[in-house]
């Protein structure tokens, strides 16, 4: 649909955008920039994802290859990370816990991107503020769900149940994304605080890069956001309910 | 095309979109999260577990990527440029099935005891 505006002008300018795959192969071709309506901003972060997962990818890998070639039974996640609440046993609650409040972190940030867009300051600080307070609930979740298992004996050299390499690619497979989700509740309070002040709209200065902010730095921050929670999406299904 | 011409129209400033779209969603990922839940919670098991999981998995991943990374509305240059390398990865995940595979028998065959 967006394709139609840039091609409307197609035929006073040789050079306007073309859809489909010619488009695909006039952008990578046309010895200017290949992405054509995406800032540098949005293209790097596009870029470094790619790269991430990549990372992400590799220690998915390496948990498969270890569970798949052990002879030793892979302890069950099910059981492993069941919580008792009420005197009943209920499997995986906490994690199905930290997934509704990652998805919600997403739907509140992708309403920040939105407003930010129509110049709403209040309403983008807010729910960039929501955003981030959600992703400190995961990560201190995560911390519980730490806490409980290294109390129960779980190391990355060994656990009560079963295969080794249980604990390491737990460790190093949850603590990679909790990093991630740290992060971005760090750059996610600097982004609502410029949003707040109005950064964006005086055009001041960044401190960092001294580059004058836009809305768009909001999408990009969204954009990582909106990853950290894909990447929980396949940590979710692999490593927790496989 | 009103619709349409809205969209193309908000480009040209970024990504612009009715929140209801969001809300929408969001409302989704809470249901395919839930449907994965219970994949686990009612003891699925076999081929039935497995294809359940990926499945909503995959519906997950697309829905946040599309709508909330706004891959949807994308040029194809940059679509292209981001979601073909990550089929490298599924040729890597192939690569070390057939590895683990092999590993596993050897380990059957001269560490198991008693075998």
């Amino acid at each position: 649909m967006a394709e139609a505006a840039l091609t409307r002008t197609s035929v006073d300018n040789p050079y306007a955008p073309q859809p489909g795959l010619r488009g695909v192969a006039a952008d990578f071709a046309s010895d200017q920039k290949a992405f054509k309506n995406v800032s540098w901003g949005k293209a790097m972060m596009w870029i470094f994802l790619l790269s991430d997962t990549f990372v992400f990818s590799c220690f998915l890998i390496a948990y498969m290859t270890a569970r798949m070639s052990t002879t030793v039974p892979w302890p069950n996640p099910s059981e492993v990370f069941a919580l008792t609440i009420g005197g009943t046993s209920l499997p995986l609650i906490l994690i199905a816990i930290m997934t509704f409040v990652l998805i919600s972190s997403s739907g509140t940030m992708a309403m920040a991107v939105n407003f930010g867009y129509r110049r709403d300051r209040k309403k983008t600080a807010i729910l960039m503020l929501v955003t981030a307070l959600l992703g400190a609930t995961f990560v201190g979740m995560q911390a519980f769900e730490w806490t409980k298992l290294i109390h129960e004996g779980v190391r990355p050299w060994g656990n009560p149940w079963g295969a080794a390499q249980f604990g390491s690619s737990f460790f190093m497979i949850t603590g990679f994304h909790g990093t991630h989700v740290t992060f971005g509740v760090i750059f996610l309070l600097i982004t609502a605080r410029k949003v707040w002040r109005g950064d964006f709209d005086t055009g001041q200065q960044g401190f960092f890069t001294s580059r004058r902010g836009r809305y768009e730095a909001v999408e990009i921050m969204g954009l990582y956001w909106h990853f950290v929670d894909l990447v929980w999406v396949f940590i979710f299904a692999f490593f927790y309910l496989w | 095309m009103a619709d349409a011409s809205a969209h193309a129209t908000g480009h040209a400033q970024g990504q612009q979109h009715p929140i209801r779209l969001y809300l929408v969603v969001w409302g989704w990922l809470f249901v395919l999260s839930t449907f994965s839940y219970l994949v686990d919670y009612f003891h699925l098991q076999g081929g039935l577990r497995y294809s359940l999981i990926l499945l909503f998995m995959m519906l997950k991943a697309g829905l946040i990527v599309a709508v909330f990374m706004h891959m949807a509305w994308e040029r194809l240059a940059l679509v292209y440029a981001i979601l073909v390398p990550v089929a490298a990865v599924l040729v890597f995940v192939a690569i070390m099935v057939l590895e683990s595979d092999y590993t596993l028998l050897s380990r059957m065959t001269f560490f198991l005891p008693g075998a």
